[in-house]
């Protein structure tokens, strides 16, 4: 009965715990963006104000709209929960992780991003199916690269589920693997496309002939806006995540050390390697400008060749390791 | 020990990586000013890897080459390229023959080809760094690739400075250096040849208004 109890507990932490948390990463990097762009900061708690005020208003319609339009921010928010509940953020042990492996978690991505595309060309207005039509390009770009970045890692660990691949990684700290810088620059290079930050799309633009994330929200308000805004900053979350499971495993709770001790010490490891991420992603953002829309095959295939590259020098060297 | 040597040959297996990495970036810049930046780096990735092979091989010559790659190739050919490149106001254009993913797909070949053609020889190769020898390869086939896709004048030079770090690269991990007269010998023709074509690249540009070497291929009258 205890165990049972706190197997529920579980399984309402990993659903609870990383939306909470994901706005104020959201947050941090916005406010690291405006340091480095010498404007005075937003608060840290900008986007829960946001959300809350969103949640307030009353919801307006387009006339035209489907119940399709309508469930989409459900589906959506409901996606990018349930992958956080996937990715070892914090513990290997997670209650979600024995059923689907990072494969399935592509697939939920990909389920997000097809009802978002729907959703966005069912009110019929033309930025709607513009950023619709960009937002698919991308993706169906961005997709074989981000497979590939895994193929990388589940070479090295021999299975498709992430928390293997922690556990792998934890049982041999010294291992230094070349392949994986090839990964990891691929992986940035996607959660860049994939999230609509700077060299595909800005985030902060309201330009119609540039924007595509942003084209895809333009129909939605109050509640609805700030479940597609809230699931949007959860999606950022994950990628980091991801990567963080990916390439920077340190700290994260096995099954050995998933004990209180070891889950303070993953959830300080996880906020640390958040506030130094944010950071970078905001140096990055600031550095680089925005690519043209037709440069962003470029910049995709860029990302899946090296991910291509990092397959090729495991063959090459991986094999005395 | 053996652990420690792993870890460095582990660490070498890296290094030789982020070169690789560094030569697929120099083929997908546009930008000349921030080829050369990429050049720098890669300079400083060899001169990282050449210490390491020093010490791992404890031999003091390869210990003055590293210092020569540091000095050479992330210090005075960078500032000399740069310099050049303000001076002739040509920071911004690299005309590509071929576009870039296009490149990048040629270049993936490249490595295919330089991984299977090293395999048999680094088999035979008794150094640590044995395993690198595929990737030396590849760095000295992409700079070619660079130089035979760019158009403009700058851009081949620095191709050319990328292949002699490959060549650099394969004769360290091969055979842990060559020997320090003829390492002396290149650093001097590398120099030379970089203020030679500083000259020429002024010349070509007095001749045809661009540095474009496209204009060569009509210099005979017809």
């Amino acid at each position: 009965m205890t165990s049972h109890l706190h197997q529920t507990g579980e399984v309402l932490l990993a659903l609870t715990a990383a939306p909470l948390a994901a706005p104020l990463f959201t947050g941090w990097i916005a406010q690291c963006r405006a340091w480095m762009q010498n404007r005075s900061a937003p608060p840290l708690m900008q986007p829960y104000r946001m959300l809350r005020k969103l949640f307030q208003k009353e919801v307006a319609l387009a006339t035209d709209a489907s119940p399709l339009f309508r469930v989409t921010p459900y589906v959506l928010f409901g996606t990018m929960v349930l992958a956080a509940a996937i990715i070892p953020s914090v513990a290997t042990g997670l209650p979600f992780a024995q059923v689907a492996d990072a494969i399935a978690l592509i697939g939920l991505f990909a389920t997000a991003r097809m009802f978002m595309a729907l959703a966005a060309m069912d009110v019929g207005t033309a930025f709607g199916t513009l950023g619709a039509r960009r937002e698919m390009m991308v993706g169906f770009l961005a997709e074989p690269a981000l497979l590939m970045v895994l193929f990388n890692t589940f070479l090295l660990s021999g299975s498709t589920a992430l928390p293997r691949l922690v556990e792998t990684y934890r049982a041999h700290p010294s291992l230094i693997e070349p392949s994986l810088l090839f990964a990891a620059v691929a992986f940035l290079m996607v959660l860049l496309a994939e999230n609509a930050r700077i060299p595909i799309d800005n985030p902060a633009t309201h330009l119609e002939l540039t924007m595509i994330h942003e084209a895809m929200l333009l129909e939605y308000s109050a509640r609805h806006l700030a479940l597609m805004e809230w699931a949007a900053s959860l999606k950022l979350f994950n990628y980091a995540c991801i990567g963080f499971a990916l390439f920077l495993p340190w700290g994260i709770a096995t099954r050995t050390t998933s004990n209180g001790l070891g889950l303070v010490i993953a959830v300080a490891a996880l906020a640390g390697k958040l506030i130094v991420a944010g950071a970078v992603l905001a140096v990055i953002e600031t550095l680089s400008a925005k690519l043209r829309i037709f440069r962003a095959p470029e910049f995709l295939a860029t990302a899946f060749i090296l991910a291509v590259l990092g397959l090729l020098v495991h063959l090459l060297l991986g094999g005395q390791a | 020990m053996a652990h420690s040597s792993h870890l460095l040959a582990q660490l070498l297996d890296l290094f030789a990586a982020g070169l690789l990495l560094l030569s697929f970036a120099m083929l997908s810049e546009r930008r000349t000013q921030r080829l050369v930046t990429l050049f720098a780096w890669q300079g400083a990735v060899l001169f990282a890897s050449t210490l390491l092979v020093a010490y791992s091989a404890a031999l003091r010559e390869v210990y003055y080459s590293a210092a020569l790659t540091l000095v050479l190739k992330v210090i005075v050919l960078p500032w000399i390229l740069l310099r050049l490149i303000r001076r002739l106001g040509a920071e911004w254009d690299s005309e590509l023959l071929v576009n870039i993913p296009v490149t990048m797909l040629l270049g993936l070949g490249l490595v295919i080809f330089a991984f299977g053609l090293a395999q048999p020889i680094s088999t035979l190769a008794t150094t640590i760094t044995r395993n690198t020898l595929g990737i030396a390869l590849a760095v000295i086939l992409l700079a070619f690739l660079m130089m035979i896709t760019r158009r403009k004048a700058i851009t081949q030079v620095v191709g050319f400075l990328a292949m002699e770090n490959g060549l650099f690269f394969a004769a360290t991990s091969a055979t842990y250096g060559m020997p320090m007269v003829i390492e002396l010998g290149i650093a001097l023709d590398v120099l030379v040849g970089m203020l030679i074509l500083g000259v020429f690249f002024f010349q070509i540009r007095e001749q045809f208004d661009s540095l474009d070497l496209q204009h060569m291929e009509t210099l005979k009258e017809d």
